[in-house]
């Protein structure tokens, strides 16, 4: 079928090639760079707000001050990041292990689907900020209720995309796995299974920023440690600096989990993934 | 290689490849009940090439589906193979050629290819041509580790071909394979699968709504009408097995298109 191209030795080809690179390369420096001069835009924006109307420390912090606070107390704001980081990654992992074991068995049953599934969207609608007194009445002071809501917040979303993708498998590739005798356990791990993962992955990429401000809400009640914690104490101490700074720490690790997620989903899911909404 | 392919689908008996006798397929609905198909009756003996012709809508995918034990019929009986069409299709002695190539996106070319080998209990069988062979019988040797959708829409249906052949089936049942394609894709395919079937002495089942396809791949062709799905006539081609796609030229040709147009039109 392919046939061996020969060598082209046409001067103008390679003249266009490069231009054609040249052009690439500026459109790319020019795509990093630009987000840089926006960023930079609001910080000199933010500054000259707070210098030029004479912001008092206990309204707003200069941005300088925020990096102040960042540098001078990192310690402080590392030793309350790691409960609500541990916090969102049990619940994390939680949530979805369980939304990936019941969407399974829904797929399979299709009675208990029935049943149950109007139910869990009807605990989904309770607001996380109703949850969470919940919760705390329930599994009391400890680490346990921050999971608990981290792991709810991540439940439902990954349940449903679940659900869809291992049922919006290609009709005819259905029909292919009949004609080939296929039993439902070979339907499951060769063609649901599969067909789901860039389902699940959008929904876990969801869930990787639901789950810290589960974690983080769940500390805003009856807890003394924690970025949640930590942030209800600037605001009554009006401690503006350490409340932006406490904030963009929180920040930071949401989009580093989103971005590990993210890697995840490179490696697993190599193919062309079909749109997902 | 024709040899080896030759050897898995050997026609040894005067056995009919498909047997319908009255075939009824009724779909009910909410709002109506659809005569799909209605007293289909025909005979298919081992090793031929049948289309089956029609307009859209009037059941030649449900017989398709029939002898692939899709689709139940509710009326008349059908023999596969002198056993019932579950039984063939457990034997693994039919392949299917899906409208849209069916592939699975996450599985390079011969991983598809290979599916069928490892699911519903089909093993390899010894004497039976590789997943790399059928490739190659395809002209895909080279794209082994490309995923479909760096294919083109006529090397994804070359793939579902050879996923097709691989058990080794002795009916390869194809639904508007080419349909999707443009035409000079399509006319190569068409030269590929007429040399494929003579490689593989495999009898075809092939559903079309272009007349020129079907007189140029067939050796019959049932035409069928719609609303309810019946079979109009069957209309043998009489051109010379050997057949270069200039043959769509000749004089016999035009006149068996003409006729088949006729029998379509007839109403």
């Amino acid at each position: 079928m392919a046939t061996a191209v020969p060598a082209m030795v046409d001067p103008a080809q390679g003249e266009a090639e490069e231009r054609y690179h040249r052009a690439k390369q500026r459109a790319i420096r020019r795509r990093r760079l630009m987000p840089l001069v926006g960023a930079g835009t609001l910080l000199a924006v933010w500054a000259a707000l707070v210098y030029g109307l004479e912001v008092p420390p206990y309204i707003a912090p200069s941005p300088l001050r925020v990096v102040e606070t960042l540098y001078m107390r990192f310690g402080m704001l590392m030793t309350n990041l790691a409960p609500t980081a541990i916090e969102a990654i049990s619940g994390f992992l939680l949530g979805n292990v369980v939304a990936i074991i019941i969407a399974t068995v829904f797929v399979h049953q299709k009675t208990l689907e029935e049943a149950f599934f109007p139910m869990i969207v009807l605990i989904n609608t309770i607001p996380v900020l109703a949850k969470a007194p919940i919760l705390v009445l329930l599994l009391g002071n400890g680490i346990e209720p921050k999971i608990a809501i981290a792991a709810l917040i991540c439940f439902f979303p990954t349940l449903v995309n679940m659900v869809r993708g291992l049922e919006s498998v290609n009709p005819q590739a259905m029909e292919l796995m009949r004609v080939l005798s296929a039993s439902k356990r070979e339907v499951f791990f060769k063609l649901r299974l599969q067909n789901s993962l860039p389902y699940l992955f959008s929904a876990l990429k969801i869930a990787a920023s639901t789950a810290v401000i589960g974690a983080i809400v769940g500390e805003w009640i009856g807890t003394t440690v924690g970025i949640g914690a930590l942030l209800i104490h600037a605001m009554y101490n009006f401690d503006s600096a350490l409340l932006y700074a406490t904030a963009i720490v929180g920040a930071c690790f949401s989009v580093a989990f989103y971005f590990v997620i993210t890697l995840i989903e490179r490696l697993v899911v190599r193919w062309h993934a079909p749109p997902v909404t | 290689m024709a040899t080896a392919l030759a050897q898995q689908s050997p026609v040894t008996s005067a056995m009919p490849a498909v047997e319908c006798r009255g075939i009824g397929v009724r779909f009910v609905t909410d709002r109506q009940t659809v005569n799909a198909l209605d007293d289909i009756s025909f005979t298919l003996k081992q090793g031929a090439f049948l289309s089956l012709l029609g307009p859209s809508g009037c059941g030649k995918s449900t017989l398709l589906r029939v002898i692939a034990d899709l689709v139940h019929p509710t009326a008349g009986a059908i023999s596969v193979l002198g056993g019932t069409a579950e039984a063939a299709r457990r034997a693994r002695a039919l392949g299917f050629v899906f409208q849209d190539a069916a592939l699975l996106p996450w599985r390079t070319a011969i991983e598809n290819v290979s599916l069928p080998l490892e699911v519903g209990g089909g093993r390899k069988r010894a004497d039976g041509p590789s997943p790399q062979e059928l490739l190659a019988l395809v002209g895909l040797k080279g794209r082994e580790n490309s995923f479909p959708h760096e294919l083109s829409g006529g090397m994804r249906q070359r793939v579902a071909i050879a996923r097709a052949l691989v058990s080794g089936p002795r009916i390869l049942l194809m639904d508007e394979p080419f349909g999707a394609l443009d035409e000079i894709t399509r006319d190569r395919l068409n030269v590929e699968l007429l040399r494929i079937w003579k490689e593989t002495l495999t009898t075809v089942v092939f559903v079309t709504h272009s007349i020129y396809e079907a007189t140029y791949l067939s050796q019959q062709v049932l035409v069928m009408g719609a609303h309810p799905g019946r079979v109009r006539e069957i209309v043998p081609i009489d051109l010379p097995a050997d057949r270069p796609l200039a043959i769509r030229e000749s004089d016999a040709f035009v006149r068996i298109a003409a006729h088949l147009r006729g029998v379509l039109g007839a109403e």
